[in-house]
């Protein structure tokens, strides 16, 4: 069996790039971390790679807005590649960060659109914000990464600019009818609205993360990497298990491509 | 003025005393006379006189920020002991003189000699001190402070005072990878009235929120967690505010060591050199006034900080160079000085990029732009050195070479615009001797302090909660991405259950698994500051605060055997004896710690002159020592939290509780001036804490939680509201010395103090590890919404809600 191979696309201002790699590691892939110069030499490099991940951090400072710099790059340069690496099925995450390029770049939620119809915008408190979240996981949605999840699940999110926003109502519904949400701020029992700070940010119907229609590509604010081993979780806990539910995000796709 | 190649000539050869002088104020040389006086001299013996680069860059060497004057000067030490007649009881001093050549070096550096301990792999020499985490790596751990930048502009100074310690982590051996950052801050009161603002400075607000900006977005940017820190308020920091910033790196121990030969290129990196940052290190050596100029403070970009480090570790990697230093105080010239330091150097200043045109060459050699670095490169690495920068989009230029003519020699489009022996420049400076005195204070116990109602004790458990040093500093906290690169695992906030609110922690562990592969072991971080106990001795805060750092280490899982302290001292005009005997006593209260305690100290630092002086009035702040503490915890599943774990769980309280109520909390609020300062009792202490790490080992420990500002009441309560759990309290049952009150029992500060929670099913197995020390219990956690104090034999009972503690330390107000 060849080994799943992961690139992880680096630019001026990422830095979650080591513990993400680590993630993939330790699900058995190998990986590399390029620095999207290395890409703009060799545009077909993309497809030596079997998952492609936009980390977190803050691209070119975010200066503009938040992963608008990094996107135009890309898109502008690289945009025929990563399409056509997107629509090939291979599995593509953004987090964070990464997340709010691919939404500004318009690779999530419609790649085959590339247009940008929904935004990351500042968070209601006006605020960075470092804490952990409930999610709720839509168990219906055809999300490769997100499979064997259970219904409510924690992660960290540490971002200022991270109220999910659609275009209109429209884009909503039709993110809703494709089963593209796929993780939603929530409360503890998950039956009831979040309020802040447990809604971090006021997204639109506390959207957390989509994907596209397919299910290969995923976005999300929160940070799956920083919950690889269950002592990074915050609360009690029991150490009998040795990993964290965020790996199981990371191994679902290397599983995928096996 | 002659002017030539955009160089001034400075006369000086034939200037009176009182020229000299006016020289030195005019130019912001912030040197004495008696050094003015060496300089003349010096270019008397060459028969020429100097130009404005040569005269800059001795000012920038020999400034009290660079060389650290003070403390490594020689001091006539006078200390006064109050002491009573035995035969007509009357009062009467006892002289202690003493005699330094050099301060630190007989005191804190002399510890650390002393102790020889074969884990610290570099102490004092480098930009941070390192010890050692593994077989293969190190940890390098740093703080600066960036005070006088932080009161002009606070965004701005607090940005690039972190930026300013995350380089000396890169710029230590041959580079570490910075993993966490600590800010320790001290600020005027926010509510204070705009008529007590001395004209010419900001609000406290306004510097708060700067600062946590400044912090926020450098710290956040570079993707280094925040994971540890702490915020004072006095309103003696109204016009000088303290900035503590420290980074924690890791470094192979394979990379410890420069070398700089003849020959080598000098490689810089990073940003481009402007006219931000000029004379910071001359203006932070002297106290602040309305003249105080503003682009003394550099102007921060932690991106361009970001691509230095990317790019600069992968060249570390490939060994494509042997040394590396940062740009700080003094920029190129302290550099480039200090690196060429055994051999010489030639540099071209045309080569160095600039932000804009029109800089003369004196500020571009002194400006103290961020983001740069100086790398010396083999001259075989040339080409292979520079491909790796361009890749990361990184400016990297050499500007000069190493020479083995032990001259500092700068050249301008090709004409030769300064020559300095480096011999001069390094040791050439006079050493002058200061005086220094310092008088004890005679400390009195206070009246017995008798609260009868047990309302009233409830309340003032409030007060405490609410007091802003002890206050939640969540909505800073929060701002700060503490973890970031996913290895924070004991957090600076932590709670029991994330529907619920969180309590504060007593220190940091982080888990460096994504750069060392396999390991078990963490790294443990805290600190120690208190103001208020230097008001009233300083020997006493120095040693406390010493104490508290090591305590917040231990009651997460610290081993006192494998720990290590950072000193920095924040001061005022050393040129005042009193200011400087304060200094002294500090300094003597570090080496005794250190050995008492066999702790090295491997870093420190001072910044002296926190002064402001407006309309003929001196505005100077109290003295303040940080003490950082770093430390290897051998398995990170042997860390534990604060907050009460289950009910039903007995609650111990180790260490003696003594009348020690000078400079607490407590005091400050009921206004009682007179106390003991609380006291360190190492033969006490290190009992105490060795048995704590033992009995975390061994799994004995559900939570921990040092007593420090408020006492016992604070610490229980904050153990009980953090984890929405009850405790019952029998304050019979504390240990004391002497006759306690109720309130002074719980509201003293005495040092080397913990509670902790244990099962009862381990109790035995737990007190036998404390046998022949203080180890007491005193309650258990219980399963109702109330923290109770009770004492059957003063019959009162005290009963506080979880949910009014824990709104009280929320303290919204703030």
């Amino acid at each position: 069996m060849t080994k799943c191979k992961v690139l992880i696309l680096r630019t001026a201002g990422t830095n979650c790039d080591y513990e993400t790699l680590f993630a993939f590691e330790v699900c058995g892939a190998k990986v590399e971390k390029l620095h999207i110069n290395n890409i703009m030499e060799n545009k077909r490099k993309f497809f030596e790679y079997d998952i492609l991940v936009f980390p977190g951090g803050f691209s070119y400072g975010d200066d503009i807005a938040s992963g608008k710099i990094l996107a135009n790059e890309i898109k502008n340069k690289l945009g025929d590649e990563l399409r056509e690496f997107s629509l090939s099925g291979r599995p593509i995450i953004g987090i964070c960060n990464g997340f709010q390029v691919l939404v500004k770049m318009g690779l999530l939620p419609d790649p085959k659109l590339f247009k940008q119809i929904t935004t990351l915008y500042y968070n209601d408190s006006g605020k960075f914000e470092c804490r952990w979240v409930y999610l709720k996981v839509l168990q219906n949605s055809n999300c490769l990464w997100t499979k064997n999840l259970p219904k409510i699940i924690s992660l960290p999110v540490a971002h200022m600019e991270g109220k999910f926003i659609p275009k209109d109502k429209i884009v909503l519904n039709t993110l809703n009818t494709n089963k593209q949400i796929v993780f939603k701020y929530t409360t503890k029992d998950g039956e009831h609205l979040p309020n802040y700070p447990l809604d971090p940010n006021g997204s639109v119907e506390q959207i957390a993360g989509i994907c596209n229609k397919d299910g290969n590509i995923l976005g999300l604010m929160p940070h799956p990497e920083r919950f690889i081993f269950n002592i990074q979780y915050p609360f009690n806990i029991n150490l009998k298990n040795k990993y964290g539910l965020g790996k199981i995000i990371f191994q679902n796709a290397v599983d995928f491509v096996r | 003025m002659k002017n030539i190649n955009n160089c001034k000539i400075v006369e000086i050869l034939d200037l009176s005393d009182e020229q000299l002088i006016n020289l030195s104020i005019k130019n912001t040389l912030s040197l004495s006379l008696t050094e003015m006086k060496a300089i003349k001299t010096y270019f008397q013996k060459l028969n020429k006189n100097p130009n404005d680069i040569e005269i800059e860059t001795i000012a920038q060497t020999w400034s009290e920020h660079c060389k650290h004057k003070t403390l490594t000067g020689s001091i006539k030490y006078v200390e006064l002991i109050p002491v009573n007649n035995s035969k007509n009881g009357k009062l009467y001093y006892e002289k202690k003189n003493r005699i330094y050549k050099n301060l630190l070096k007989e005191t804190i550096f002399k510890a650390t000699c002393e102790l020889n301990k074969i884990w610290c792999l570099s102490t004092f020499v480098d930009n941070a001190g390192i010890i050692e985490f593994d077989a293969e790596n190190g940890v390098a751990f740093k703080v600066e402070t960036h005070n006088h930048p932080s009161a002009l502009d606070p965004y701005g100074g607090a940005s690039t005072g972190i930026g300013g310690v995350i380089r000396d982590i890169l710029g230590v051996g041959l580079g570490a990878k910075p993993i966490a950052n600590t800010d320790v801050l001290c600020f005027g009161n926010k509510n204070v009235k705009d008529s007590d603002i001395p004209k010419g400075t900001h609000h406290p607000k306004r510097i708060i929120n700067g600062v946590i900006a400044g912090i926020r977005d450098y710290g956040n940017k570079m993707g280094i967690p925040t994971v540890n820190g702490a915020v004072c308020f006095d309103n003696s920091y109204i016009a000088n505010p303290i900035v503590y910033c420290g980074t924690v790196g890791i470094i192979p121990k394979s990379k410890i060591k420069k070398t700089v030969n003849q020959g080598d290129l000098i490689l810089l990196i990073g940003g481009k050199t402007g006219r931000d940052g000029i004379h910071g290190a001359t203006f932070s050596s002297i106290y602040l006034d309305q003249k105080s100029n503003l682009s003394a403070v550099q102007i921060g970009n932690p991106i361009v900080e970001k691509k230095v480090l990317d790019a600069m570790l992968q060249a570390r990697d490939l060994e494509l160079y042997t040394a590396v230093t940062d740009c700080g105080a003094g920029g190129l010239s302290s550099a480039i000085g200090e690196l060429a330091n055994k051999t010489g150097a030639l540099v071209h200043i045309d080569k160095i990029p600039l932000k804009y045109y029109g800089l003369k060459p004196w500020e571009i050699w002194i400006s103290e732009s961020q983001e740069r670095m100086v790398l010396v490169v083999p001259k075989k690495n040339e080409n292979a050195i520079i491909k790796i920068f361009k890749k990361e989009n990184v400016e990297a230029v050499f500007i000069g070479e190493f020479t083995n003519d032990k001259k500092l020699k700068l050249s301008y489009h090709d004409e030769m615009i300064a020559n300095l022996d480096m011999d001069f420049l390094h040791n050439g400076l006079p050493k002058p001797i200061l005086s220094a005195l310092y008088t004890r204070k005679k400390e009195k116990q206070q009246k017995s302090i008798i609260i009868k109602q047990a309302s009233e004790i409830g309340k003032l458990i409030r007060i405490l909660l609410s007091d802003p040093n002890v206050c939640s500093k969540e909505w800073i906290i929060r701002q700060y991405d503490h973890e970031v690169q996913g290895q924070t695992i004991i957090k600076p906030l932590q709670g029991s259950d994330l529907n619920l609110d969180y309590g504060p922690g007593d220190a940091s562990v982080i888990f460096p698994y994504t750069i060392i592969k396999h390991t078990k072991k963490g790294i443990v971080l805290s600190n120690g500051i208190n103001i208020e106990y230097g008001k009233i001795s300083t020997y006493d805060m120095a040693t406390s605060v010493i104490e508290e750092a090591l305590r917040n280490s231990v009651a997460v899982g610290g081993n006192i055997k494998k720990m290590a302290l950072l000193d920095n001292f924040c001061w005022g005009n050393p040129n005042n004896e009193e200011v400087l005997g304060s200094l002294v006593c500090a300094v003597n209260a570090c080496y005794d710690m250190s050995k008492a305690f066999e702790i090295p100290f491997i870093s420190g630092k001072d910044s002296l002159n926190n002064e402001y002086s407006v309309n003929n009035k001196k505005y100077s702040i109290s003295p303040v020592l940080l003490i950082s503490a770093i430390g290897i915890v051998d398995n990170i599943k042997n860390t534990v939290t604060v907050p009460f774990k289950n009910p039903g769980n007995l609650i111990f309280s180790l260490g003696v509780t003594r009348n020690e109520l000078g400079g607490t909390i407590f005091s400050k609020i009921r206004n009682i001036n007179e106390g003991v300062v609380p006291k360190v009792y190492p033969n006490e202490s290190k009992k105490i804490m060795n048995g704590i790490y033992k009995a975390i080992c061994n799994g004995l420990v559900e939570s921990c939680h040092d007593c420090s500002e408020g006492g016992i009441a604070i610490a229980i309560s904050e153990m009980a509201f953090s984890s929405r759990k009850g405790a019952f309290i029998n304050i019979d049952d504390i240990v004391t010395d002497k006759n306690m009150t109720i309130s002074e029992k719980l509201f003293s500060e005495s040092n080397g103090r913990f509670i902790i929670e244990v099962k009862p099913e381990k109790e035995i197995e737990f007190i036998k590890i404390f046998n022949g020390t203080c180890c007491s219990k005193i309650g258990y956690v219980s399963n109702n919404e109330n923290v109770i104090f009770e004492s059957k034999k003063s019959m009162i009972k005290v009963q506080e809600s979880i949910s009014s503690l824990l709104s009280a330390w929320k303290n919204n107000t703030f």
